[in-house]
């Protein structure tokens, strides 16, 4: 493949001068789109192939750097304290997905299948732990089952601190990660098949079974991939909460950031890696297999009023709400009251971080900067990226390089990646090794972690503006990026503002990736809650979690505000050209 | 005129974080000193306060740790690190950099009025301790009565059934306290003694902690009703209202000098040779003294509120080499014990 390869975007070429100036420029053209993708490749490549090598290198290696072939491996494999936390892992991760996948399987049947009200309000409950570090579910269960929890009782004796309290977390935790993918595979019907069950007299329970289920199952089966994942990656729930029940998220921590043990932390990585990669490669598989459900002649599904049904559901996600809007609000009680449980008066001294931590507010506005950065930053690259992707004329096989690289950070859970980027960027010899322990490298760091989701998003919004702009652009000589800046770029604002916004809050959450990275001057403010939680200061703790929501909040309030002015000028565009 | 707008908006916007980001650093003047610590993070802020009271032209910027931690990372960063001085960690700990070679042996300004003892031997000396922190058992007075708890009164008492699921102590492994106990109950009683009496404690431990001052703060909310902790978070928790006693077991304390030692190569040489004459002043030890009742400086402690009755006496003779020397021994015997395990066993 050499920049050569041009097709001619309009068939036959035009004898004369002005066909040779058109090559000339078009091939200008080809140059720069070539260095786009080219570009951006090189970085995914340098931001996560080379880190992600010399983690596996590292794991092959002693710590003064000496190779010492699979010595750590067998060292880790023989060590009993270890291998227990893979059973407990899994144990966690496989009983959190399928009392998770229960749980939002019945709420999304109840948002999509049935008539009971405030379906509106039940969504937008359900999405309150996307604003939280995975920290506060954790802080939240203790003071509501903890030893002085407030409905202890409910636990008939038995301890919060866990398997018990790392699994409530979680479910709390992936809730609305889950629920989003349910709600998709409930809502891709064909109404012609419940009309022809109900024709045929078919029993409820029947059309379930034999309908509704085999109907959502591979949204089912993805959902449950996603659910294993991010319990066996996340780090922040079994931290707070874990007690003595050691899981593999938190031997990488013990390892790495406790015994300073860089080859064995590398090790837990690489076991880490495996079910998060499998799950991976499972969910590519079932999402290659699903074939279209609806065909052009399907009818929407539209559920019927059924009185009995609508209030079960209502009493249901009522329920679920509940749990997810208590565990929000017991972590802003906790902040609140003066001195937890002796005196609840309210009282605000808990956000006082300054006079518990050093770093205390300054973690909260290196936090805003650092999400700041990263939804504006990563939108660029994230943009032009799926524009090369989805638009790109030539260059087939380097297109499909970067989209499986584009694919891979999924599969690549935070601690990992953050472990890997130790081991690259901290090696004076790496020329990159200069934005090592600044800010740059938490927005790097966010912007690859959080990178595939939002290709994916961008990659949709693009798919749907017809090809038409591109060859009737070609026709008018209209480089490329002009029209790309005209054309697709205004067009694709809404789901410019939701990368930039889901960016935006993941920055403000994440724990993971940026645990090892941060340094005094760049620390976060989940690390913060981490930190403070560590030390004893729960209310303080709760406090600084409670700050992070209310900014999540806030920007998701104005993406909803900015979406609205959006679909405004949108229709009037439309109404014109109709 | 919309789209302008938003694009000036996004402009300005874009143009503040990139100023932020980029001149917030170069227009500091002052110099940073880099501090790694295990000091409580709530004293920190006071601590640069009063230093850069004294010297506005330096800025101290905290690298703050658990004890065990912050070992492990000094030691594993070796003649790397960006630390210019470590200042609040454990003698014990600071032996262990000594030997690795990663100090710069200083006489600050003023060290020969210290109390001898306190100071490392050698001329200069490699560290220099500032104050002692004193192991104690912290306990909710509320919730003792509640569970129909004894006061404990030793050490051994803790390993009596009644306890069973009441007591937190600290991991050893990750916090400077956590391992005083350890290394003082061996101190007193012997290996086998000491182990011993550890396997009966496990049994009653609720969690093990990341840092020394929570199992005391859990105490101070009943989460747990007794806490292996040390004697000032105690004493201050009491200060602020939580119904926690604080008692000195009748065996004897384990205790560690909170002790500072410049960093060899250090960036900034210079500010942290001031920082570390700062440190041995009067009236720096007069702030130490707030909270902790033994400060290197003779004549200057006055006894602080709550304290244990005859802590200074219940002080066991410790013995710092031998704690740094069978410490990473300690450790790993520790941690095979009880790490390992999930939960305590029920029964």
């Amino acid at each position: 493949m050499t920049a050569l390869d041009i097709p001619a975007a309009t068939g036959i070429e035009p004898p004369g001068s002005p066909a040779m100036r058109r090559l000339r420029h078009l091939k200008a053209e080809s140059w720069i789109m070539l260095a786009g993708i080219v570009a951006i490749l090189v970085a995914l490549i340098a931001f996560m192939a080379l880190p992600l090598y010399a983690l596996l290198k590292k794991s092959v290696e002693d710590d003064k750097g000496a190779f010492v072939g699979l010595a750590n491996f067998q060292e880790y494999f023989t060590s009993a304290g270890l291998v227990q936390s893979i059973g407990n892992s899994l144990t966690i991760a496989l009983l959190t997905m399928v009392i998770a996948c229960v749980l939002a399987f019945a709420f999304a049947y109840g948002l999509t299948r049935t008539c009971m009200p405030f379906k509106r309000v039940f969504r937008a409950i359900a999405t309150i732990p996307i604003l939280a570090p995975s920290l506060l579910p954790a802080i939240s269960l203790i003071y509501l089952f903890g030893n002085q929890g407030l409905i202890k009782g409910l636990l008939f004796g038995e301890t919060i601190y866990g398997p018990i309290g790392i699994m409530i977390g979680m479910v709390f935790y992936i809730f609305p990660h889950v629920l989003m993918i349910m709600v998709t595979a409930l809502s891709t019907t064909d109404a012609r098949l419940y009309e022809a069950a109900d024709a045929l007299g078919t029993k409820p329970v029947r059309v379930f079974f034999t309908i509704t289920l085999p109907g959502a199952i591979y949204g089912i089966v993805s959902a449950a991939v996603i659910a294993f994942t991010l319990t066996i990656t996340d780090f922040g729930v079994p931290k707070v909460i874990g007690g003595q029940y050691n899981v593999l998220a938190t031997d990488i921590y013990k390892q790495v950031v406790g015994q300073q043990n860089f080859s064995m932390g590398a090790v837990v990585g690489l076991v880490l890696l495996m079910p998060a990669l499998f799950s991976f490669i499972i969910d590519r598989h079932v999402q290659k297999k699903q074939v279209a459900l609806l065909s052009a002649r399907a009818v929407p599904y539209h559920p019927k009023p059924h009185k009995t049904r609508d209030m079960a559901f209502l009493g249901y996600c009522t329920v679920m709400a509940m749990f997810l809007i208590g565990i929000l609000g017991t972590a802003a009680f906790g902040s609140f009251a003066k001195f937890w449980p002796y005196d609840l008066s309210f009282s605000l001294i808990h956000y006082d971080f300054d006079a518990v931590d050093p770093n205390g507010w300054s973690s909260f506005y290196n936090s805003l900067r650092m999400a700041a950065l990263t939804a504006v930053i990563g939108v660029v690259i994230i943009f032009l990226g799926a524009y090369f992707v989805e638009k790109g004329q030539s260059f087939v096989r380097l297109r499909g390089i970067f989209h499986m690289l584009a694919m891979m950070p999924m599969a690549v859970p935070g601690l990992v990646l953050g472990l890997a980027y130790v081991f690259f960027f901290s090696v004076p010899e790496n020329p990159l090794s200069i934005i090592y322990a600044t800010l740059p490298i938490l927005v790097v760091c966010t912007v690859v972690h959080f990178y595939t989701v939002s290709h994916l998003t961008m990659l949709t919004a693009l798919k749907q503006i017809d090809k038409e702009f591109e060859s009737v652009s070609a026709s008018l000589k209209v480089p490329f990026y002009k029209t790309m800046l005209r054309v697709h770029v205004p067009i694709c604002l809404p789901a410019v503002s939701e990368v930039m916004m889901y960016l935006f809050v993941n920055a403000m959450t994440t724990v993971s990736a940026v645990v090892f990275l941060y340094s005094p001057d760049t620390k976060l403010a989940a690390i913060t809650v981490l930190n403070l939680d560590d030390v004893g200061d729960q209310a303080e703790a709760a406090a600084m979690a409670m700050i992070i929501v209310a900014t999540s909040f806030t920007v998701r309030m104005l993406h909803a505000f900015l979406m609205k002015s959006l679909n405004a000028r949108h229709s009037a565009w439309r109404t014109r050209s109709a | 005129m919309m789209k302008n707008l938003w694009r000036r908006v996004g402009l300005t916007v874009l143009g503040t974080l990139f100023a932020g980001s980029v001149f917030g650093g170069a227009v500091k003047a002052a110099e940073d000193l880099i501090v790694y610590t295990a000091v409580e993070p709530e004293e920190l802020t006071g601590f640069a306060k009063a230093f850069e009271a004294k010297h506005p032209d330096i800025k101290i910027k905290w690298v703050r740790d658990s004890t065990g931690i912050m070992t492990a990372k000094l030691l594993a960063e070796g003649r790397n690190t960006q630390a210019d001085i470590v200042w609040g960690l454990a003698a014990t700990s600071l032996l262990l950099l000594k030997d690795a070679g990663i100090l710069e042996p200083y006489a600050p300004a003023g060290v020969d009025k210290l109390e001898k003892k306190f100071v490392d031997p050698d001329n200069p000396p490699s560290w220099v301790g500032q104050r002692a922190w004193i192991a104690s058992i912290c306990i909710n007075e509320v919730e003792a009565k509640k569970h129909k708890l004894p006061i404990p009164a030793s050490w051994q008492d803790l390993t009596k059934p009644v306890y069973k699921g009441h007591v937190v102590m600290p991991n050893p492994a990750s916090s400077g306290t956590g391992f005083l106990d350890v290394s003082s109950w061996i101190q007193m009683w012997g290996e086998d003694k000491a182990w011993k009496f550890m396997d009966g404690l496990h049994q009653n431990i609720g969690i093990y902690t990341h840092s020394g001052s929570k199992p005391c703060k859990m105490a101070g909310k009943g989460e747990f009703a007794i806490g292996v902790s040390f004697a000032y978070k105690g004493a201050q928790l009491k200060a602020k209202g939580a119904p926690v006693l604080t008692v000195a077991p009748s065996e004897g304390v384990g205790w560690d000098l909170e002790s500072f030692a410049l960093v060899k190569g250090a960036k900034h040489m210079a500010a942290a040779k001031k920082f570390a004459d700062w440190s041995v002043t009067k009236e720096t030890n007069v702030i130490y003294n707030e909270a902790y009742a033994v400060v290197a400086y003779p004549g200057v402690a006055k006894p602080v509120k709550f304290f244990p009755a005859g802590i200074g006496k219940a002080m066991i003779n410790n013995d710092f080499l031998w704690a740094a020397k069978n410490r990473k021994r300690i450790l790993a015997e520790w941690k095979k014990r009880y790490d390992s395990k999930s939960a305590p066993k029920k029964k």
